[in-house]
C-alpha cells in the first residue's frame, strides 16, 4: 500500500521520541541529577534514548590513551632526591618523530664544562601546529613526554600563549600516574621501578638487571633519606648555590657509588640548576 | 564480451607477465621493461602511449585505470641519470588480479604526454591534477585546467624545484628543532607575515582575479544569454554557481551548472578549496610521519586510510632483511578497526545523502548515536575519536586495552569503565545491527526516498568502469569489484562475506549497496570476535617497525577498499644510495576525487535538486578530494 | 534558559531582601549581552576534519542547543558566529572573507582547531593560510587537532564569557556598539599567490626593489619593520593613503581628546558623550590603519 513505508518510518521516529522519555521515568525524572549515579549506564551499550552529556556540569572523562597536546613529565615537586627534575634527557627523538615538526628543544649543557647534559635547557611546543598524533609519547625512550587529557585550552589570544614553553609543559609524575594508571604502571614495570632510569642503555638491558639495580637503589635511597633527616638541621641552605661546583666521581654505575658521591652529585646538580636560573634571570 | 573468441579470452584473463610479454611482442619499439631496482611494469614510449593503452584495454582486458600520476625525477641520481617527468599508470581488470603498471617519460622543460582520456575517461581529473601540480600538458585532453589550484597560480608546486614560502629543508626532521631549537614561527620567514611568495616578475598593474572568469569559460559567460525554445516557450539558459559554501556540498565543494529551466545542461565540479598540499608535505615527511597525515584524508574513516598507507610502505619495507610481517593479531585488529570505520563511513554517507534529499538531520542523529559509541571505542583504543593514527609498519599502535576505562582529570569529570570485549560484543551483536535495522525500517520502503532516488543519477556499468569509479558507486552499477575480493590483502581471504552489488546504477542502488555492505561488515566483525579471543595471548605490536625505519629503493602501490572506494597509495623510494627515510613520491589515489569524474555526466538532464542528491550518493569527503 | 533575576542584578543599588527575587536592577549592557550570548546562531559552515566534530557537537550527545546555538544557519545573513572549522586554504579564504563581510554585526569568529588558529599540521603547505586571524578578527581560539566536542563547547562557553564582558557604554570596546557599521574586510585576490589588498603597498615596494636588483629573489630581501610600529604612528597620527582604508571622515582623524572621567555614563553631558563617540571613531581608524600596515 502506498504510504506504508512512510508510516513505518514515522512510527520509528515516534518510538525514538518515546524512548527519549522512557529513561526519565525509570530514574524518576532525575536522570540528569548529580545525585543519581547513572552516567556510566547512560553512556554504555545497554541504554536507549537520550544520552546527552550535560557539559560542563558533567564531562566525559577521557580514556587513558586519549591524546591531546603533549606535556613533559617531571619528578614530583616534593620528591626528596630530585624535586622537579626533568625526565626529559633532550635526546631529541620526539622532535625527530614529530610529523608537523612542532617541537623545539634546546639541549642543556653544563655551565662549567660546556658539555651536553641530559636535561633540556628549553622545550617548546607550538600547539597551533601540533596534530595530537602522539608519536612523541610513543617513541620517547624515557617516558618523559606524554599526551595530556586537558582539552579545555580555548583562549582569546594565540600569539602570547599558544607556544607552550617548558614551564607550561612540565607536569609532575603523579599527574601522569593519575591520568593513566594502567599505562604508567606498565611503563614502570618495563623501566623496573617508578623512578626515571637515566642510566646508560647497557645497564638495564635485561629486566632482572634493572630490578636488582632498583632494589639496590631503593635501599640506598632509604639510607640517604634517613641520613638526610638526621642532618637536616645542620645543612646550611646557602651551600647549594655558593662555592665551587661539586663534581661527582664518574665511571661508576649509580648503585655502585658511595653515598657521599651521590650526595655530591645531587648538590652539584642543584648548583648547576641555580647557576642556570641566575643566567636566565640576567638575560 | 559475447562474441569473444577463445584466444582473446585467454589474453584477457592471462597473467600480468603474459600480458607484458604480449605487449612487448605487439609493440617491440615502444614497450620495454622497467629494469630499475625495485620497479616493475613497463616503460612505454610516449609517442605510442595511446595505442598501447588502447590495446591494453581492448585486447588485454585491462578495462579499469586505477591511478594516473606523475613523478618528478629531478636530480634523483640513482635510478635515472637524466632529469625527467614520468607518468605512472596503474591498470586493472575488473575481473580481479593485480596491476599492470606502465610509465611514460617526458622532458621536464617541454612536458607533453598524449592524454589517455580517449581511452579511459577516468583519466580526466587525474590528468588535470598532474597538469596542475606538475605542469605536464596532455594533448587532446578535453578540459585541461588547474583543478586544485587556481588559474594564475605561479608554478607547478609538486615539481621538485618548486619551494613553498615556508620552505625550511628538503626533508624532515628539520635540523633547527634539535639540539639548538630556538622556537620560531614560520611567518617570520616572510616579510608579509603570511604564507605567501610572489614571483619576481609580478605584474602589479594587472592584479585582477582571473581565476573566476576562467572557471566560467565554456559556460557562455560574457556572451549574450542563450535563448532556448521549448514547445514554443522561449526561455533563457541560466548559469548557476553552487558552493563552495553550500550546506549540501559536504564541505567546500563547488559546482557550476548551466540550467535550462530546472534541468541541468552542463555541470562542472570545481574543487581545490581544501587542497592542503598533502602530497608535497608527504614528500618532506619521513615514512612514519605520513601515518597521522593520512588520518586527515578521508577524516571519516581514518583507520582505512592508515591501512592503505601501511600496506603500501610495507611492500617496500618487506625487502629489508630484518623485516617481519605483522602478527596475526595485528591483522585481526586492523580488520576490526577498518570494518568498524566502514560502518561509520556508510552511516554518515547515507545520513548526509538524506540531508541532501530532504530528510534533514533526523536520520543523521539516529546514526550518530551509534557512531559516538564506536568513537568511544576508537578513543579508548587508539587515543583519538577521529584521527586514530592506529596502524604502524608491521603492526598496530597498541593492543586492545583490557578495559575501556577513563580517568577523572578535570572538574566534573564522570568516569566510565567497560570491559572491552563485552563492549565490542554488544556493539557488534546488538547495537549496530539494530541501528541498521532501524535505518532500513526508516528508509528502504520509504516512498519519498524511493521517488527521489530511483532512476536518478544513473551511471551505466560501462561508464562506471570507464570513469574509474570505485566503491559503492561502481558496485551500484553492477560491477562486482571489491578489492577485498579482487586483489585480496590482510586476512580477507579467510573471511566469509559477499560483495554487495546492485545493477540499477541509480541513487537507490547505491543506497542499497551501502546498507548491504554494512551488513557484510557486521558479518565480518562477527568473525573477528572469535579471532580476537583466539589470539588474545599473541602480541599485536611485536613486529612494529621503529621510528627510523628506512625503505629500500623501489616503488609500491598499496590499495584498500575503503568506505568510499579504492584508496591507493603510490609511493616511491628513491634519491638515495640504499634506502631512504623520506618518500621521493607519495601519491594518494583518492576515491572521492576520481568518483567525481562522472558527476557531470550523471547530472545531465537531471533537476537541480537531484544534483545535490547525486553528489550525496557519490559520497565524497573533501579532505580526500582535494588532499 | 530561565532568567535568573539575582544573577542579573547589579549590586550597586541596594534592593530590599524581600524583593530580591522579584526585582532586577541591571544595566542595559548586561541584559543585551545576556540575550546575545544565549542566542548565538552559528553559521552552517564546515571546512575540513573539524567540521565533523562540529556536527558531532551539534548532534544528540553534546547538543549545543543547550547553549541556545541550535539554529545553524546556512546563510551568513542570519548568523552571529562563524566557526572556522578546519584548514583555511588560500583558495577558500576568498569566500570566507566574503561570507564574513555578509554577516550582520555583532559577529564573532571562533577558530576551531589548530589549522584555523595557526595553520596546524598543514602550515608548511603552499596553499594553506596560517591562521584565520591573518584575515579576520578572531575572538576565540580552540586548540586541538581536532578539538573534541567538549573542547569546542568549552570554547563556546569562553565566547559567551567574552560577550558578557562587552559593554554598550564604552563605545570602542567592541567595534559595533554605537559607532556605526564597520568597514568590510577587503577580499583577498587570487593572483600568482594570494594577495591581501591591505598589503598591496608592501607587495608593490617589494616588487620594485626586486626589479631593481634583478637577480635577487623577492623573498631573500632582509626583513623590515612593519610601518605601523614606527613611533610616529603610535602617537595617533595616521599615515595617509593606506590603500585598504576608505577615506575617513573628518571626525575620524585627528588627536584623541582626553575626557574627564569619574562620572557614570548617564550623568555625562551631551558634549562629553559626543566626544566619546568621536574618540571611538578615531581609535577605530587608527586600528584600521594599523591593520592595513601590519597585514
Amino acid at each position: 500500500m502506498n504510504g506504508q513505508g512512510l508510516l513505518k518510518g514515522m512510527l520509528l521516529t515516534l518510538r525514538h521520541f518515546v524512548e527519549s522519555y522512557a529513561d526519565d521515568i525509570k530514574y524518576g525524572f532525575k536522570k540528569f541529577s548529580p545525585d543519581v549515579d547513572n552516567f556510566e549506564t547512560r553512556q554504555g551499550t545497554q541504554t536507549r534514548g537520550v544520552f546527552t552529556v550535560q557539559y560542563p556540569d558533567e564531562k566525559l572523562a577521557m580514556p587513558e590513551r586519549f591524546r591531546f597536546v603533549p606535556f613533559l613529565v617531571v619528578e614530583d615537586w616534593d620528591d626528596e632526591l630530585n624535586p622537579g627534575k626533568d625526565w626529559c634527557t633532550s635526546c631529541g627523538i620526539c622532535a625527530k618523530v614529530c610529523p608537523p615538526q612542532c617541537i623545539w628543544i634546546v639541549r642543556g649543557d653544563d655551565p662549567v664544562t660546556g658539555r651536553p647534559i641530559p636535561e633540556p635547557e628549553a622545550f617548546f611546543i607550538d600547539i597551533d601546529i601540533c596534530m595530537n598524533c602522539g608519536f612523541c609519547a610513543e617513541y620517547c625512550p624515557f617516558d618523559a613526554i606524554k599526551m595530556d587529557h586537558d582539552y579545555e585550552l580555548a583562549s582569546y589570544d594565540r600569539t602570547t600563549n599558544h607556544v607552550f614553553d617548558k614551564e607550561k609543559l612540565s607536569k609532575e609524575q603523579r599527574y601522569w600516574k593519575n591520568l593513566a594508571p594502567t599505562r604508567a604502571a606498565e611503563e614502570a614495570d618495563v623501566r623496573g621501578g617508578w623512578e626515571h632510569k637515566n642510566f646508560k642503555k647497557s645497564w638495564n638491558t635485561t629486566k632482572e638487571q634493572a630490578q636488582s639495580a632498583q632494589a639496590e637503589k631503593d635501599t640506598k635511597r632509604d639510607e640517604v633519606r634517613a641520613r638526610k633527616a638526621a642532618a637536616a638541621d645542620e645543612k646550611p641552605a646557602a651551600s647549594v648555590s655558593d662555592g665551587p661546583i661539586i663534581v661527582g666521581q664518574p665511571g661508576k654505575a649509580p648503585w655502585e657509588e658511595s653515598e657521599e658521591i651521590r650526595e655530591k652529585r645531587r648538590l652539584g646538580a642543584l648548583q648547576r640548576k641555580a647557576i642556570r636560573a641566575a643566567k636566565r634571570g640576567d638575560g | 564480451m559475447v562474441d569473444m573468441t577463445a584466444p582473446d579470452l585467454d589474453l584477457k584473463t592471462g597473467s600480468i607477465d603474459d600480458a607484458i610479454a604480449n605487449l612487448k611482442e605487439k609493440f617491440p619499439d615502444a614497450v620495454s621493461d622497467d629494469t630499475r631496482a625495485g620497479y616493475g611494469g613497463v616503460i612505454v614510449d610516449k609517442g605510442q602511449l595511446r595505442e598501447v593503452a588502447q590495446y591494453l584495454k581492448q585486447n588485454l582486458g585491462f578495462d579499469y585505470l586505477s591511478s594516473a600520476t606523475a613523478v618528478d625525477y629531478l636530480g634523483e641520481g640513482q635510478h635515472t641519470t637524466d632529469d625527467h617527468l614520468e607518468m605512472v599508470y596503474h591498470a586493472y581488470r575488473t575481473s580481479g588480479g593485480s596491476a599492470l603498471v606502465f610509465k611514460a617519460q617526458t622532458d621536464r622543460d617541454d612536458a607533453v604526454v598524449p592524454s589517455l582520456v580517449p581511452v579511459w575517461k577516468g583519466a580526466d581529473f587525474q590528468e588535470s591534477e598532474v597538469y596542475d601540480l606538475f605542469g605536464i600538458k596532455f594533448t587532446d585532453h578535453p578540459n585541461l585546467r588547474r583543478i586544485l589550484l587556481w588559474d594564475g597560480f605561479h608554478g607547478h608546486p609538486m615539481r621538485k624545484d618548486w619551494k613553498e614560502p615556508y620552505y625550511e629543508e628538503e626533508a624532515k626532521p628539520f635540523g633547527s628543532r634539535w639540539p639548538g631549537g630556538q622556537v620560531h614561527r614560520a611567518e617570520e620567514k616572510t616579510i608579509f607575515g603570511k604564507n605567501v611568495q610572489y614571483p619576481a616578475d609580478i605584474d602589479l598593474s594587472r592584479l585582477t582575479d582571473i581565476s573566476e572568469s576562467k572557471l566560467y569559460e565554456g559556460f557562455g559567460m560574457g556572451v549574450d544569454v542563450q535563448k532556448v525554445t521549448h514547445d514554443g516557450v522561449e526561455t533563457d539558459q541560466l548559469i548557476v554557481n553552487m558552493g563552495p559554501h553550500h550546506p549540501s556540498t559536504h564541505g567546500v565543494f563547488r559546482m557550476i551548472m548551466r540550467l535550462d529551466g530546472e534541468s541541468v545542461r552542463d555541470l562542472e565540479p570545481i574543487m581545490g578549496y581544501l587542497h592542503r598540499n598533502h602530497e608535497k608535505i608527504g614528500e618532506r615527511n619521513t615514512w612514519l610521519h605520513n601515518i597521522p597525515f593520512t588520518d586527515r584524508l578521508d577524516y571519516i574513516s581514518s583507520m582505512g586510510n592508515n591501512h592503505g598507507y601501511v600496506l603500501a610502505v610495507e611492500q617496500l619495507l618487506a625487502h629489508n632483511k630484518r623485516w617481519k610481517p605483522p602478527t596475526y593479531r595485528a591483522e585481526v585488529l586492523r580488520v576490526l578497526m577498518v570494518e568498524m570505520s566502514r560502518i561509520i563511513n556508510h552511516l554518515w554517507a547515507i545520513g548526509f545523502w538524506l540531508n541532501d534529499i530532504g530528510a534533514f538531520f533526523t536520520p543523521v542523529l539516529y546514526f550518530i548515536e551509534e557512531r559516538e559509541r564506536m568513537m568511544d571505542f576508537f578513543e579508548a583504543v587508539a587515543g583519538s575519536r577521529m584521527m586514530c593514527n592506529y596502524m604502524r609498519f608491521g603492526g598496530v599502535f597498541a593492543d586492545l586495552p583490557e578495559r575501556l576505562r577513563s580517568t577523572a582529570n578535570l572538574m566534573n569529570d564522570r568516569v566510565r569503565d567497560y570491559n572491552t570485549m563485552q563492549f565490542l560484543t554488544e556493539m557488534i551483536n546488538e547495537r549496530i545491527p539494530r541501528t541498521i535495522d532501524d535505518l532500513e525500517e526508516l528508509l528502504t520502503e520509504n516512498e519519498i526516498v524511493k521517488v527521489r532516488s530511483i532512476g536518478v543519477g544513473i551511471l551505466s556499468k560501462e561508464d562506471a568502469i570507464n570513469y574509474s569509479t570505485a566503491g559503492p558507486l561502481l558496485r551500484g552499477s553492477g560491477v562486482a569489484y571489491d578489492i577485498r575480493r579482487a586483489d585480496p590483502y590482510s586476512i580477507y581471504p579467510e573471511l566469509d562475506f559477499d560483495v554487495a552489488v546492485r545493477n540499477e546504477g541509480d541513487m537507490y542502488a547505491r543506497y542499497s549497496v551501502r546498507v548491504q555492505e554494512m551488513r557484510e561488515s557486521i558479518r565480518i566483525l562477527k568473525q573477528i570476535l572469535p579471532r580476537l579471543e583466539y589470539t588474545a595471548n599473541e602480541s599485536a605490536t611485536a613486529n612494529n617497525g621503529s621510528h627510523g625505519d628506512k625503505a629500500p629503493l623501489g616503488e609500491a602501490y598499496g590499495r584498500v577498499e575503503n568506505g568510499k572506494g579504492e584508496l591507493g597509495y603510490y609511493v616511491v623510494s628513491a634519491g638515495n644510495k640504499r634506502a631512504t627515510s623520506n618518500p621521493w613520491r607519495y601519491h594518494v589515489r583518492a576515491p572521492s576525487f576520481i568518483n567525481l569524474t562522472p558527476l557531470g555526466a550523471m547530472s545531465e538532464g537531471m533537476k537541480v535538486a537531484d544534483v545535490v542528491g547525486i553528489l550525496g550518493s557519490i559520497d565524497i569527503v573533501l579532505g580526500e578530494t582535494d588532499r | 534558559m530561565e532568567l535568573n533575576l539575582q544573577e542579573l542584578s547589579t549590586t550597586q543599588y541596594p534592593v530590599p531582601a524581600d524583593m530580591a527575587n522579584n526585582v532586577a536592577i541591571t544595566s542595559l549592557s548586561k541584559l543585551y549581552n545576556w540575550g546575545r550570548r544565549n542566542s548565538m546562531w552559528p553559521m552552517l559552515f564546515g571546512l575540513a576534519c573539524c567540521a565533523i566534530e562540529m556536527i558531532a557537537t551539534a548532534s544528540s550527545r553534546f547538543d549545543f542547543s543547550r547553549f541556545g546555538m541550535e539554529v545553524m544557519r546556512a546563510t551568513p545573513r542570519q548568523s552571529d558566529l562563524m566557526i572556522v572549522s578546519g584548514t583555511v586554504t588560500k583558495k577558500m579564504i576568498v569566500p570566507i572573507v566574503r561570507l564574513y563581510n555578509q554577516m550582520p554585526e555583532p559577529k564573532y569568529v571562533l577558530a576551531m582547531g589548530a589549522c584555523a588558529s595557526g595553520g596546524g599540521p598543514f602550515k608548511e603547505g603552499y596553499n594553506v593560510v596560517s591562521g584565520i586571524d591573518k584575515y579576520l578578527p578572531t575572538d576565540v581560539y580552540v586548540p586541538g587537532c581536532p578539538p573534541t566536542p567538549q573542547a569546542l563547547l568549552f570554547g563556546m562557553i569562553a565566547l559567551q564569557k567574552k560577550i558578557d564582558g562587552e559593554s554598550l557604554s564604552l563605545m570602542d570596546d567592541v567595534p559595533w556598539y554605537g559607532v556605526g557599521p564597520s568597514e568590510p574586510t577587503p577580499v583577498p585576490i587570487l593572483g600568482p599567490d594570494i594577495i591581501d589588498p591591505r598589503q598591496m603597498d608592501m607587495i608593490r615596494r617589494r616588487a620594485e626593489s626586486g626589479a631593481r636588483q634583478a637577480d635577487t629573489a623577492v623573498m631573500d630581501v632582509s626583513r623590515e619593520l612593519p610601518a605601523w610600529r614606527s613611533p610616529a604612528l603610535a602617537t595617533g597620527a595616521v599615515a595617509e593613503g593606506g590603500s585598504g582604508t576608505a577615506t575617513a571622515s573628518a571626525e575620524a582623524t585627528g588627536e584623541l581628546t582626553a575626557i574627564p572621567g569619574g562620572k557614570a555614563p548617564w550623568e555625562e553631558s551631551e558634549e562629553i558623550y559626543e566626544q566619546r563617540r568621536i574618540n571611538a571613531l578615531r581609535r577605530k581608524a587608527i586600528r584600521a590603519s594599523r591593520r592595513t600596515q601590519e597585514g
